[in-house]
């Protein structure tokens, strides 16, 4: 990134998984980009860079979003969840678990964002059908599992009530 | 090559009044941006042309949708989700929330919006063939005034509209009046989500005594803009649905349309398509008086 003599960027204020978050950016840097090279919260994952496979979603006040489509001035004063805000007290969340026992991850790189669009179905639809899971995650694409054990994975959390 | 933020100014003014202030101020200066779902896109490949931009995310004035008796307005900041979520968008305008669950995935859907789709302008884009059928007017505001423009002559050419450098699109009016329609959408693609249509139709139709008596026929990926098929619509207008009329439609529809060969498809594949779609409609369209 180059220096510019007179700093354009601005102080934006937001919460990061519970936690007030303060960075110095400019406005149209990428929220993706400020999680993971401001923030170091490197679990949110740049895929595509342009909105088609998801590896970037995050929670932005209870909405699923592509964090590369986001600019940070945006996201000014919201509540962002990312994957490192699921697990609590060493105890992973139920999806998290269940991906683990279903096989849902393999390389890694979608399960992030695999898992807070499971997030963002379950609380929209505690007990989702399979047919409403698979149009849950239609945004976000995986090249290894082939989705099976993913679907299994946030059926199973679906019925251990993880939206509660 | 990648963009850098540095380059580029963002400001989010809050208002309506004072987003429409700016863009008087230097008109063509400032590129609006809502949920960035095509701008940031274009920003993060480096071709973004604009410097400039101004947040319209959010607006309140532009993220409601008003139901009055004989029309709704549906403010052009509402995303794909508030489409879909909507009672009675989901009741009376099914072509249209039937769109907005085709586009992208669940995120781009709960930051696309309608109006950003519009400008956007792209012939391939899902909802706005719906648009076209339901024959939507579009508010149009600028720091001068509104002015209300009928939806089919909006689009001008390939990626240009009738909308002023200093203009937003406030709502998109609908009317009420498509309960005896029969609608039908269809889109063939790769898949529905995240996947751009190599053909997409949105149709409304109606039969009185067994004769056509309206019919509406929009489609997406066939011409430079999102094309309502008039020609076809003419030839089957007034006429009993038989086995010579769909075939009719269909040769019709197939020479309407002007689609041309890109990474998605091929303009002989497209023309087959459209023709093909027109002529499904037609014999479902006729089925379901034999069933009602």
């Amino acid at each position: 990134m180059s220096e510019s003599s007179q700093d354009a960027r601005c102080e934006i204020a937001f919460t990061v998984n519970g936690q007030l978050a303060t960075v110095r950016a400019y406005a149209m840097e990428r929220l993706l980009d400020v999680l993971r090279h401001e923030l170091g919260l490197t679990g949110t994952k740049e895929g595509c860079g342009e909105g088609e496979c998801g590896s970037c979603s995050v929670l932005m006040d209870g909405s699923l979003v592509n964090s590369c489509l986001i600019p940070v001035l945006q996201a000014s004063g919201a509540n962002i969840v990312t994957i490192e805000g699921l697990a609590s007290d060493g105890h992973l969340a139920v999806l998290q678990q269940t991906f683990l026992e279903y096989g849902g991850a393999q390389c890694g790189i979608c399960t992030p964002g695999m898992i807070l669009a499971a997030v963002h179905l379950l609380t929209k639809k505690p007990c989702p059908t399979l047919e409403e899971i698979r149009e849950g995650l239609s945004g976000n694409l995986c090249r290894c599992t082939g989705y099976m054990q993913i679907i299994e994975a946030v059926a199973e959390a679906g019925r251990h009530g993880a939206a509660t | 090559m990648r963009a850098r933020p540095s380059d580029y100014e963002l400001v989010i003014p809050h208002t309506l009044p004072a987003v429409l202030s700016l863009l008087a101020q230097e008109p063509g200066v400032w590129l609006p941006i809502a949920g960035g779902t095509d701008v940031m896109v274009q920003y993060a490949a480096g071709k973004l042309d604009r410097r400039k931009l101004v947040s319209i995310w959010n607006l309140p004035e532009l993220r409601r949708i008003d139901v009055f008796a004989a029309e709704i307005q549906i403010g052009a900041g509402c995303t794909y989700t508030d489409l879909s979520e909507h009672e009675v968008v989901n009741r009376e305008f099914t072509l249209l929330s039937r769109a907005a669950r085709w586009t992208g995935g669940i995120a781009n859907q709960n930051r696309g919006t309608i109006g950003g789709n519009i400008v956007n302008a792209s012939p391939a884009a899902d909802s706005l063939p719906a648009l076209l059928v339901y024959e939507a007017e579009l508010l149009l505001v600028s720091a001068r005034g509104e002015r209300r423009v009928p939806y089919t002559e909006f689009h001008i050419d390939y990626r240009k509209t009738q909308i002023a450098p200093d203009e937003l699109i406030r709502a998109i009016c609908l009317k009420r009046r498509f309960p005896e329609y029969y609608a039908h959408a269809r889109k063939v693609g790769a898949r529905n989500a995240q996947a751009i249509a190599k053909v997409c139709l949105a149709a409304l139709g109606r039969l009185a005594d067994g004769v056509v008596e309206d019919i509406r026929l929009a489609m997406g990926s066939v011409a430079p803009v999102p094309l309502r098929l008039t020609g076809t619509e003419r030839i089957v207008k007034g006429n009993r649905i038989d086995s010579w009329l769909v075939q009719l439609a269909r040769t019709t529809a197939t020479a309407e349309v002007q689609p041309i060969d890109d990474i998605r498809s091929s303009a002989r594949y497209r023309a087959a398509v459209a023709g093909n779609l027109v002529a499904e409609y037609l014999e479902q369209l006729e089925r379901c008086r034999n069933e009602t």
